[in-house]
């Protein structure tokens, strides 16, 4: 079928755009009505997140069904596999600069705010005025701000769980490369294996990083409050360790699907896309423990 | 097989189904389209009132009509609802129509991706104007939303929530653009033969998905901030209000070349119809495009002189900011060169464009004025910053908006509007903007602060003026919904499918109106077809 190509793909009218549209504003009308209730007063709120939150789950499920029918069906033509693959690239790097926005955050409290407040440059006048006791150091001996913002606390060591953290997302990196090399070689089992094995990785990332957070919270006392540190650290760590979250579902999703045999040696968009997102999650990680943990 | 790949389409070839079916399911650009420029007129009237008010109240010295509150709500949400409700769908609703018409592709690359992308900014606009009548109140500490002023709001969590899902529908929106402009276009169609708007939504759907997610982030810090306990914006925990400033501006100013670029690109598929020439300058013109927006991510803190930069970044950024004039008038020249020695007539849409390369280059003198760091310490913050966005945006983007609209109204409903009546509301705009803006800037070289209800007497003259210009202006834009109103759906007079004489490009090629469904087989692009065909030779 070499004139393919030549036929466009206009996919058929769907429910789901709109069925998106309606759960994803009823999540976000719950959670705003949460965030914005009075003190003491209990409110709908929750509710109505977790009826939109179920609601997100049964649209993702129901919209990617009819997707994957539609594959199956082999109504997507070299085009449209062309137009998904640009979508998520795309959407890729509209994540990374999500990320920026947090790292740029960060390199500016790091390389301006902070030494500002301690005096140094044009900072001089603030620092004699405000916060003349306040000396500039980043970490547990001023990484809160000249108040004190959540008392006083210890920093995550590096060398330890960060590091087994960064080993386990870079071995998984190389189980699901294997695993997309035995997809394009045909081999189901060892597509199983390692993309299984790539699954159980990303548990336990999430594992650590929950020990992690527990640890900080109750022993070391670095929690979301402990000023601008904590701030950084913990959105930072934590909207990585949710996109690991879905990273990890994501994979299993595939690895459900590879089961049932959706995929063959020359389509597999849907691995291919996953994987991609799974190299961004890893690269942002190794981002994190460079600028949050070690330096 | 390929029967089978098309089978979806003849599903839905035939006329639409019932009501819901095909406005609220669709996959098709047109309808989309259609349904993002309503939704903007909606916003762009909406907005309008809210404008209204803030004239009403400034028509003389004094707290007459409404609370300072109020009034601050006012400012807020005019420039909310008429930056992403009005001017940014408007244009995703041309590029809809228009983008797969110009390159011959059929559709959208991803059209269930395009329903959704509209579908959640009616639900984005109902949370935020939901905030109005919240106990409360709306936001009100400016649309920059600068904390700490900003997290005193109450509903803030509206607002930032809804933001989040204006940003996801940008982001969709652009994806989709993108993807459609490199993977469907006709053979033959090479990018630099692409139509003029073409590129310019290309340039700026990268844009838009560079910095939505940098402004999601933004407003994810302030409702940290606000509701669970960070410091980003606190100095007592080390962190830094200017660090919003930073993060928003980032955001802010590829966000005003968002607005702006595909306003260049319809004023370049404009001006050589009416003026019955080639553009002058093709490759300049998409060069300079691409210039502006990668000069769009190093200006942003030339919008912060006044919060205490170190020196060093007042004077880079005042640079900066100066060499965007140079492509800017690259593009300026390009125009004019088009028009000299050009057959010309002056029907509205080319009106509307004639008016938009003279006022929006006021617009842009004035912003090379903002940009020089000692003489925007007098001007920050006052009503000649409001004229200097006011030109560009009105007499910028909302002018290129009209003259798109009265440009390929015909095309859309297969009827002419009516010429009398387009120039009627050409000639009503183009006196009552200046009457209503011009003023402005002479109040604020005065030093009438911006964003304030009431003001010393000394004020008093260009205030009335301004409002009486504004009261007119927003009077004559009902004339522009009776003209479109009019064309939809009683006009008698029928287009041709090459509406304009001038015109080149595939959109002509097809009827008017244009049928549900166009180019399902690739079009054979002839150069000669194209407004840019031979630029290659």
């Amino acid at each position: 079928m070499s004139q393919q190509h030549d036929i466009y793909y206009v996919p058929s009218k769907s429910q789901w755009p709109i069925v998106a549209a309606v759960v994803m504003f009823i999540t976000v009308f719950g959670a705003a009505h949460w965030l914005n209730a009075e003190p003491g007063e209990s409110g709908f709120g929750k509710t109505v997140i977790t009826i939109g939150a179920i609601g997100i789950l049964g649209m993702f499920f129901g919209w990617f069904r009819s997707v994957i029918k539609e594959s199956l069906a082999g109504n997507y033509n070299h085009q449209v596999d062309t137009s998904f693959r640009m979508g998520m690239m795309w959407f890729i790097f509209s994540e990374v600069m999500f990320f920026g926005a947090f790292f740029g955050a960060l390199f500016y409290i790091r390389n301006f705010s902070v030494p500002w407040l301690g005096g140094e440059g044009h900072g001089v006048l603030t620092h004699q005025y405000l916060y003349g006791a306040y000396s500039a150091a980043w970490g547990a001996a001023g990484g809160n701000g000249p108040l004190q913002v959540g008392g006083a606390f210890s920093v995550v060591q590096p060398w330890g769980l960060p590091l087994l953290n960064t080993l386990i997302l870079l071995t998984s990196s190389v189980t699901v490369t294997i695993a997309h090399h035995a997809l394009r070689a045909g081999h189901r089992g060892k597509i199983l294996l390692f993309l299984g094995l790539t699954v159980l990785l990303g548990a336990t990332f999430l594992y650590c990083q929950a020990h992690e957070y527990m640890e900080a919270y109750k022993e070391l006392n670095l929690t979301l409050h402990s000023g601008v540190y904590g701030s950084t650290f913990f959105m930072l760590t934590g909207f990585h360790g949710l996109h690991v979250t879905l990273g990890t579902i994501m994979l299993a999703v595939i690895w459900c699907r590879v089961l049932k045999g959706h995929f063959n040696k020359e389509h597999h968009f849907g691995f291919e896309a996953v994987a991609w997102y799974w190299h961004f999650v890893d690269v942002v990680w190794l981002g994190l423990f460079l600028f949050v943990y070690i330096l | 097989m390929a029967h089978e790949a098309t089978h979806d389409q003849h599903d839905h070839h035939h006329a639409p189904q019932g009501f819901f079916q095909r406005w609220v399911m669709s996959t098709n650009h047109k309808d989309i389209g259609t349904l993002y420029l309503i939704f903007s007129l909606t916003m762009f009237f909406i907005g309008g009132s809210f404008a209204m008010v803030i004239r009403a109240e400034l028509f003389k010295p004094g707290l007459d009509l409404v609370q300072p509150y109020f009034f601050n709500e006012m400012t807020t949400m005019h420039a909310l609802v008429m930056i992403f409700g009005a001017i940014m769908p408007a244009f995703v609703g041309l590029g809809n129509w228009m983008i797969p018409l110009m390159i011959g592709a059929p559709d959208m690359a991803l059209p269930r991706m395009n329903n959704l992308s509209f579908w959640i900014l009616p639900f984005a606009f109902a949370l935020m104007l939901s905030t109005l009548f919240l106990p409360g109140g709306g936001p009100a500490g400016g649309w920059t939303m600068y904390p700490p002023l900003s997290l005193q709001s109450g509903s803030l969590a509206y607002v930032v929530f809804s933001i989040h899902l204006m940003g996801i529908s940008s982001i969709m929106g652009a994806i989709n653009i993108i993807a459609t402009i490199l993977n469907m276009r006709a053979p033959g169609m090479d990018l630099l033969k692409m139509p003029v708007f073409v590129w310019s939504w290309l340039i700026t759907a990268f844009l838009l998905i560079a910095v939505m997610p940098v402004l999601a982030g933004a407003v994810t810090m302030l409702l940290t901030d606000k509701y669970f306990g960070t410091s980003f914006f606190n100095p007592g925990g080390g962190g830094d209000p200017v660090l919003y400033q930073h993060v928003f501006w980032f955001f802010g100013h590829p966000e005003v070349y968002i607005m702006i670029l595909p306003a260049f690109g319809i004023i370049s598929e404009i001006v050589p119809t009416f003026a019955r020439k080639p553009i002058f300058g093709y490759r300049a013109m998409v060069y300079a495009i691409a210039c502006i927006a990668f000069l769009s991510f190093i200006v942003w803190a030339h919008h912060m002189f006044a919060v205490g930069l170190p020196l060093g970044a007042d004077i880079f950024f005042m640079y900066a900011t100066m060499l965007i004039a140079v492509p800017t008038g690259v593009k300026v020249f390009n125009w004019v060169a088009t028009m000299w020695g050009g057959s010309m007539t002056f029907e509205t849409p080319m009106l509307f464009a004639i008016a938009f390369i003279i006022l929006f280059t006021i617009g842009g003198f004035s912003g090379l004025m903002l940009a020089l760091v000692p003489a925007d310490f007098q001007y920050h913050d006052t009503y000649f910053v409001v004229a200097h966005f006011h030109y560009v945006l009105v007499t910028g983007a909302a002018f290129a908006i009209m003259a798109a609209t009265y440009y390929w109204l015909p095309k859309w409903t297969g009827h002419m509007y009516n010429e009398f009546w387009g120039k009627v509301h050409f000639w009503c705009s183009v006196v009552f903007v200046n009457v209503l803006f011009f003023p402005q800037h002479f109040l604020g070289l005065a030093g009438m602060p911006r964003r304030i209800p009431d003001y010393n007497v000394a004020f008093a003259n260009f205030n009335m003026i301004s409002s009486i210009g504004g009261f007119l202006f927003g009077a004559s834009q009902l004339i522009f919904l009776g003209v479109v109103v009019h064309c939809a759906f009683f006009a008698r007079k029928k287009a041709a499918d090459r509406v304009w004489e001038g015109a080149k490009g595939l959109e002509w090629t097809v009827p008017s109106p244009a049928p549900h469904h166009t180019f399902e087989v690739p079009p054979v692009v002839r150069d000669e077809e194209l407004a840019h065909g031979h630029v290659n030779d």
